[in-house]
């Protein structure tokens, strides 16, 4: 069935161009010290504030440093956070959702509730108290996203979850003595697949741009490194002067964040088509 | 003569698919005179329900109706504009759905939805509209129509629904009224009610009406004319009488003996039509039912039968229907007797005393304020017993919690309280707490082929883990092999099916995968929660012979769950008849169809549609609704809905067991011999109308 998902994915032009552009943003990652011209920090004597030209791709900032070079290392960053936020929050999301909406009943009642009252707070609000309390960290971002994004897997997984348990197949497996581990995982989570898999894509372009928020406010990955928020927010007061140097990397986080919404988008309509349990 | 209501000329409709047009009607004609009810019969499938909004020009954008003609009352209905579609729908033609539910919208009172539809189309004023509808209502037969009106839809029970959206179709006194399966979600009871309306309100509409069924029985007793659709095309069409009395098409003689029926004191076995119905793009060239007709001969494969014109009127499309006329071809018509399956042994395999279960629905918040809500007592005390190589047939409507008390005892559900015995042996009520053996003695088969198999696991797959799980001994790859392809070959499906995902199966088969699962360990005993239920005539009689042979192979028992007593007749030797929690009734399986029985067991019987249009029934309705098993009724249960209630002691006293002999045994204030005398009257005479 994946398989032909992806067969799907390059059929339509859209989520192609989404492919296209994760694909290229996940090389910049990889590649990007090998790729830039510059360290992040090199701050090139004499070169303060130029207009973009053949040596400086996106210009300089207003104080020498190659954008160019800057937006590329910090492509690692703002994909590698994402990421492993993602990854935590899908499988923990996963874990918690497959549990309660298995066993439903007052299980269900109050772990659902409790993921509510967390859904229920602001999503800036609760990471500025807690990257203040515990200060600004890549590890306090993780825990702050997974904190926030784990109760929406849950939910998702959760529904899911309660049009599958009641399915033939799986009293069938009860009937022959399975262990719930086997049940959930085996029996119940291939059926969840598409919608986690549709989810996680639109987990992770939320969380990029929550990382680049954060890094907006100066809670993000700190100095001299870079960060796209950030440089933003560096570029803001200079804007008149190097605009150059605000439009690079939020022009980077848009289409970064374009190019996996429409690679999600398109998740979404194969698995509606796809991944339906007949 | 006449001007025919609808006639249809060689109606070809197609479909794209894939950037390509898929022929679904292939040069269909119809005709339906004033005051007729004509039935149109097929398998899933066969392209009835495209028909039927073909007529309206309802198709899907991705149909399109390539030639033919569609006229109302002489009058072309193809060239029409959209405007007038839009003005004919609703007015001229009507439809009654099959999910009436889904067909109501849920935030209007249903009395704004009737009023709506006469307001629109005969511009009547709101409040003219609004005591009209109430006016339909009462037509429709709804006690208490001023208060109905106000009600919406999800306030109604199911039959309630489907009475508005006959009101709502007959409000502007259609010419044509199409009824597309409208009593397909009903219980027989209501569905005998339904049914009755329908005859009524037709004529005293002076309309005519299409009859979309998969269902033979009901045509037989509602229709005057029948057409018998397959693989997109007409297969024969004719007068009810004639067709079911002399059918001349393999199909149709196929689909009429594959039908259960009641053959008391006999053991039978029912001949059944193999194979499935081609998908669109499969579709044989020449006769399209060449594939599956066990009357088939070389010509059929290369040249298409035309649809003859026999001189009493009926239309017949087979090359050999002379033959089968004059008895030259012979065919299977009746179940036919067979000679196995070893008598039941008297070893129990499983007893059922006292088991109930109640449902709370109150929820965590409720438990702890204290204000939990008073328990649906879905299961109440039943007791019963299964012996060794025998089926006990459960029979009841929806909410008779027939279902509930087979998932107590397989142990889905866990009973609240009762004993359990399983092969003489006490059982554990929790699932949690039963051995493997146990587990691997009670199997299921489900209702649904469509969920009974994990999507995401082959065939193969499916069965290898059931056979690990619950076999005793450790069995090498080679032996899991080996009984895959056992099992595969006992429910007659090709050894390749192994490597086969659900998706690929079609219903029946998945069913009987569902089934080789079941048996996979040798169980000794197997629920079957309606497993015939979600199929289509010809499919359902290949997997009712399958659980009969493999009952006799396997040395099995069943505890057989229908609504559909002739499902339960044909398979089981013992009938158990539940109503609100309670058996009202048990005994063999031959006694219960006649009387004495109890009022509620004479009911059902009555209700049932039999698949032959010059049968004389007893005709018993019951009126109004299963009450809540919330607020169950005083005394004997039954009595709000009884035809032979007694008086006071039927709603103050619960009603005794009384003996009938043979084991057969009636809970009812009745004395046996009455009841026998009251139930052995004369049948009523039909429809004298008709």
């Amino acid at each position: 069935m994946f398989a032909r998902a992806l067969a799907q994915l390059t059929r339509r032009p859209l989520t192609l161009l989404g492919l296209c552009i994760v694909i290229l943003f996940l090389f910049v990652a990889v590649f990007g010290p090998a790729i830039a011209p510059y360290r992040y920090d090199t701050i090139i004597r004499g070169a303060a504030r130029q207009p973009p030209s053949a040596e400086h791709l996106f210009g300089t900032d207003r104080l020498g440093r190659d954008v160019f070079s800057r937006v590329v290392w910090g492509a690692r960053d703002i994909i590698f956070l994402p990421a492993v936020t993602t990854a935590l929050s899908v499988i923990f999301g996963t874990c918690i959702g497959l549990l309660i909406g298995y066993y439903g009943g007052w299980l269900d009642e109050i772990v659902s509730r409790a993921l509510d009252s967390l859904l229920a707070i602001p999503a800036l609000v609760l990471a500025l108290v807690m990257l203040g309390t515990i200060g600004p960290s890549p590890f306090g971002i993780i825990v702050v996203i997974v904190m926030l994004y784990t109760p929406i897997v849950a939910r998702v997984v959760r529904s899911a979850t309660l049009n599958i348990r009641s399915q033939g197949f799986v009293e069938a497996a009860r009937l022959r003595g399975e262990s719930t581990l086997y049940i959930l995982f085996q029996e119940i989570l291939p059926g969840v697949l598409p919608a986690l898999t549709v989810e996680a894509a639109l987990r992770f372009s939320y969380a990029i741009f929550l990382t680049a928020s954060l890094g907006f406010l100066g809670l993000g990955v700190q100095p001299p490194s870079p960060d796209w928020g950030r440089m933003v927010n560096e570029a803001r007061d200079s804007v008149s002067q190097t605009p150059w140097a605000l439009w690079a990397p939020a022009g980077a986080i848009a289409i970064l964040i374009i190019g996996v919404n429409l690679l999600s988008d398109g998740l979404r309509r194969i698995f509606r088509y796809e991944g339906q349990v007949e | 003569m006449t001007v025919p209501v609808l006639q249809v000329e060689n109606l070809n409709v197609d479909y794209r698919l894939e950037r390509q047009w898929l022929n679904a009607l292939r040069d269909v004609s119809l005709t339906i005179n004033p005051l007729e009810i004509h039935g149109l019969v097929g398998e899933s499938g066969s392209g009835k329900t495209t028909l039927a909004l073909a007529l309206m020009r309802y198709l899907a954008p991705n149909a399109r109706i390539s030639s033919g003609t569609i006229s109302l009352d002489g009058d072309d209905l193809l060239a029409k504009s959209p405007a007038d579609m839009r003005r004919i729908w609703g007015k001229d033609i009507s439809l009654v759905p099959q999910d009436s539910l889904a067909s109501l919208n849920p935030s209007y009172p249903v009395g704004d939805q009737i009023a709506e539809v006469t307001r629109r189309h005969q511009r009547l004023s709101r409040r003219e509209s609004w005591r009209q509808a109430v006016e339909m209502l009462r037509r429709v037969k709804l006690a208490d129509p001023e208060t109905v009106a106000r009600r919406y839809p999800h306030q109604l029970s199911g039959g309630m629904q489907q009475r508005v959206t006959i009101a709502m179709a007959l409000s502007t006194q259609p010419r044509l009224l199409i009824l597309d399966e409208p009593t397909t979600a009903l219980d027989v009871t209501t569905q005998a009610v339904i049914l009755d309306l329908f005859r009524e309100l037709i004529r005293a509409n002076n309309a005519a009406a299409l009859y979309v069924s998969h269902d033979l029985g009901i045509v037989a007793q509602l229709c005057d004319r029948v057409t018998v659709l397959y693989g997109g095309e007409v297969m024969a069409s004719g007068p009810v009488a004639t067709l079911y009395r002399q059918p001349l098409h393999p199909y149709t003689i196929g689909l009429l003996a594959s039908l259960p029926r009641p053959t008391p004191g006999v053991e039978t076995r029912l001949p059944a039509i193999e194979g499935a119905a081609p998908s669109l793009a499969e579709r044989p060239r020449a006769c399209v039912f060449e594939p599956r007709c066990p009357a088939a001969i070389p010509l059929c494969a290369e040249v298409k039968p035309a649809l003859e014109k026999l001189p009493d009127g009926r239309l017949v499309k087979c090359h050999r229907w002379r033959e089968i006329a004059s008895g030259a071809v012979q065919l299977p018509t009746a179940p036919v007797q067979q000679t196995t399956s070893a008598p039941p042994r008297q070893r129990t395999v499983l007893q059922a005393d006292g088991v109930t279960k109640r449902f709370g629905e109150s929820n965590l918040l409720d438990q702890i304020l204290g204000r939990a809500s008073k328990p649906v007592r879905a299961v109440d005390g039943v007791s019963l017993r299964i012996r060794e190589r025998s089926t006990l047939g459960l029979v009841g409507e929806s909410g008779s919690g027939k279902t509930t008390l087979a998932r107590c005892i397989v142990g889905l559900t866990t009973a609240d309280e009762g004993e359990l015995e399983l092969l003489e042996v006490p059982l554990a009520n929790a699932l949690s707490q039963r051995s493997r053996d146990e587990l691997r003695n009670l199997q299921m088969v489900f209702q649904n082929p469509n969920d009974a198999l994990n999507p995401y696991h082959t065939v193969g797959q499916a069965l290898a883990r059931t056979i690990r799980r619950l076999s005793a001994e450790r069995l090498t790859d080679e032996d899991i092999r080996q009984r895959i392809a056992q099992l595969l070959a006992a429910v007659r499906l090709p050894a390749e099916y192994a490597g086969r995902y659900p998706a690929e199966l079609s219903g029946g088969e998945k069913q009987r995968v569902a089934i080789a699962r079941a048996f996979a360990a040798n169980p000794a005993l197997i629920v079957a929660d309606e497993p015939t239920s979600a199929l289509d005539v010809s499919v359902q009689s290949v997997v009712l012979n399958l659980l009969k042979d493999l009952r006799a192979r396997e040395s099995a028992s069943y505890l057989l769950i229908s609504h559909n007593l002739d499902v339960v007749a044909y398979l089981a030797d013992w009938i158990a008849v539940m109503y609100l929690g309670e058996i009202v009734e048990e005994g063999d399986a031959d006694d219960v169809y006649n009387p004495p029985s109890h009022p509620y067991t004479e009911a059902l019987v009555s209700a049932r549609p039999v698949p032959d249009p010059a049968a004389r029934q007893k005709i018993i309705r019951l009126e109004g609704e299963v009450p809540s098993a919330r607020h169950l009724p005083s005394g004997c249960r039954f009595h709000t809905r009884c035809p032979r209630k007694l008086g006071a002691i039927c709603e103050t006293e619960a009603p005794p067991w009384r003996d009938a002999g043979d084991g057969h045994f009636i809970r009812c204030h009745i004395p046996v011999d009455e009841l026998a005398e009251l139930q052995a009257g004369p049948p009523d005479s039909k429809h004298e109308d008709r």
